[in-house]
């Protein structure tokens, strides 16, 4: 069932090569679930109206990580799959889900993944998603992952996401509701090289009294490639949030940031950042005066930046 | 050996020309100490990027043991043994102090070795292994570990700027004390510009580099009694005392 392709996708993705010896997952090969394992705190069960699956952790539950990888080993798959997650009162969990496509054929392969999270009172998520793309055809890899988050009150969230090589087309779609006194963390890493385009679209809505999200977003745009971002946090309650985009620019690459913050409430504090620029040139004299070549150079400056 | 022959350095700002560093020759020769030392703006830390290959000089000739490496980049440079640690060293996003060092040293340092670096330099604890060379360091901290990095290398010339700037009275005896040592058998021969009485008595011989010219240049003994008197000619921070 699994091959090399596919072990070499998933420790991409997950950091797994081999099923957890314990803790539910779920593989998702080609379009299909191929292997699945549901736990005492977490069922996995599979969608009936359309792809896809629901996860629920139950309540109070302090489950281990839950993997959830896809892969897509066949050129001109197109895969759109439906996922639920319920997180149910007061349990911690971890969960990491993440999407590799090898296409060595000359047909676009394109995974669109729906995520839906709801998370209940006073329960802590933390998800995690790599995006990973290879193979020597000419075919495209995209990924357009949209992610819905839910929050109840006093729930705390971490996201992270990275996509650092290989993926031709990203367009991430995300949107998250924080009800009173939830916590919202998100660290989004990217680089593009090549023709490579990702646009990356965020609302968050600060709803309840006392909710906060935190946004960091690193990128790295290459070669000819091309980002665009539109963070919007809209603050209806006293709240707090800060969003932060910094982005290395390098040869032809085109980075672009439309922020848009929102206060509807006299005690809403939303602070943006954001800077595009350069590898700083003393970062860079800094490395070649121990010996370093210029590109050896960005490679580390980089690499940092995006860790 | 270091030669510099005939150094001069011009920059043009807006179609004004103005020259930085004037004619500067001087031999440094192996196993020796030397200190530049002079008035702020003076061209030390432009001379020492010079020698670097951070700035090409507009005229002049750079040997160092009899190869001309004028035209040679900061890399090629740093292979054949040259080093400088910057007067105001950069920070860096996700690089730790320990990938940092390693760096410096060409392979991949055991973490004892790391922590014996850093002891050096009065950073003792081993939390600083793993710490990122960010802004959420102190710009002492950032000193030391710039010192750091040149003593992980063995060099022909090692070039520290103004090395105690920012670091405590403290702390500054002990560097003072042990710099020789750290230095002795690990580099051939030493470029320290400091501005600091205590530091010039470890040299042996001084440069003082004014207006970017040598304006006085000898062996310790000859020069450091004069360079109080050296500096008093010029406008300083009280004015011309009456
Ligand atoms: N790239 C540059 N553009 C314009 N001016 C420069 C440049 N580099 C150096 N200078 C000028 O050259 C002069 C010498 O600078 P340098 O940094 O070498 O002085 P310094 O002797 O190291 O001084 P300090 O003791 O303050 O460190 C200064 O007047 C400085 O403003
Ligand atoms: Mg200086």
């Amino acid at each position: 069932m699994r091959d090399d392709i596919v072990s070499s996708l998933l420790k991409q993705i997950s950091d797994i090569e081999v099923i957890p010896s314990d803790g539910a997952y779920n593989i998702r090969k080609n379009g299909e679930g191929i292997e699945r394992r549901s736990t005492k705190d977490v069922e996995i069960t599979t969608k009936t109206d359309k792809p896809g699956i629901d996860i629920r952790v139950a309540p109070f539950a302090k489950a281990d990580s839950v993997h959830i990888p896809v892969v897509i080993t066949d050129s001109g798959v197109k895969d759109t799959v439906y996922n639920d997650i319920y997180i149910g009162e007061g349990a911690v969990v971890t969960i990491v889900a993440g999407c590799g496509i090898h296409n060595s054929g000359c047909d676009a392969s394109q995974h669109d993944g729906i995520h839906r999270f709801f998370i209940g009172k006073g329960a802590r998520l933390r998800y995690i998603e790599k995006h990973y793309g290879e193979g020597e055809g000419t075919g495209e890899r995209i990924l357009n992952p949209t992610t819905v988050v839910e929050m109840e009150e006093d729930s705390f969230c971490e996201m992270e996401s990275v996509q650092i090589r290989g993926v031709d087309s990203t367009k991430r779609d995300m949107k998250a509701n924080l009800d009173k006194g939830a916590k919202l963390v998100i660290t989004e890493r990217l680089m593009t090289h090549g023709k490579q385009f990702a646009g990356s679209d965020m609302e968050i809505n600060l709803n309840g009294e006392g909710s906060s999200a935190q946004i960091i977003s690193r990128s790295v745009a290459k070669d000819g490639s091309s980002q665009v971002f539109y963070p919007r946090a809209v603050g209806n309650a006293p709240c707090q949030a800060h969003i932060q985009c910094d982005s290395i620019i390098m040869d032809d690459a085109k980075v672009r940031s439309i922020p848009e913050i929102a206060a509807n409430h006299y005690d809403a504090q939303i602070v943006h950042e954001a800077a595009i620029g350069r590898i700083n040139n003393d970062q860079l004299i800094k490395l070649q005066t121990l010996g370093l070549c210029e590109s050896e150079a960005e490679e580390i400056i980089i690499e940092g930046f995006l860790k | 050996m270091l030669e510099l022959k005939n150094i001069s350095f011009r920059i043009n700002d807006d179609g004004r020309e103005t020259e930085i560093l004037n004619d500067i020759s001087y031999t440094l020769e192996d196993e020796k100490f030397l200190i530049i030392t002079g008035p702020n703006g003076g061209g030390k830390s432009t001379l020492a990027k010079v020698i670097m290959g951070i700035e090409k000089p507009t005229s002049g000739q750079i040997l160092l043991n009899g190869k001309d490496i004028t035209n040679l980049d900061i890399t090629e440079r740093a292979k054949l043994g040259v080093g400088y640690a910057f007067q105001n060293p950069p920070r860096f996003k996700g690089l730790t102090v320990r990938r940092l060092l390693s760096l410096a040293h060409g392979s991949d340092l055991p973490e004892d070795e790391c922590c014996a670096y850093l002891t050096n330099v009065g950073l003792c604890s081993r939390e600083y292994l793993n710490r990122e060379v960010d802004t959420s360091l102190s710009g002492g901290e950032v000193k030391r570990i710039e010192i750091a990095t040149l003593m992980a290398r063995n060099l022909d010339v090692a070039i520290f700027d103004e090395p105690e700037a920012g670091i405590d009275l403290w702390s500054f005896t002990m560097l003072v004390e042990s710099f020789k040592v750290m230095c002795k058998g690990r580099h051939r021969s030493v470029i320290l510009i400091s501005h600091q009485e205590r530091i010039m008595q470890l040299a042996d011989e001084i440069l003082v580099v004014a207006n970017g010219k040598i304006r006085t240049q000898g062996s310790r003994e000859e020069v450091f009694p004069k360079l109080l008197g050296e500096f008093g000619d010029n406008c300083g921070f009280r004015g011309k005392e009456a």
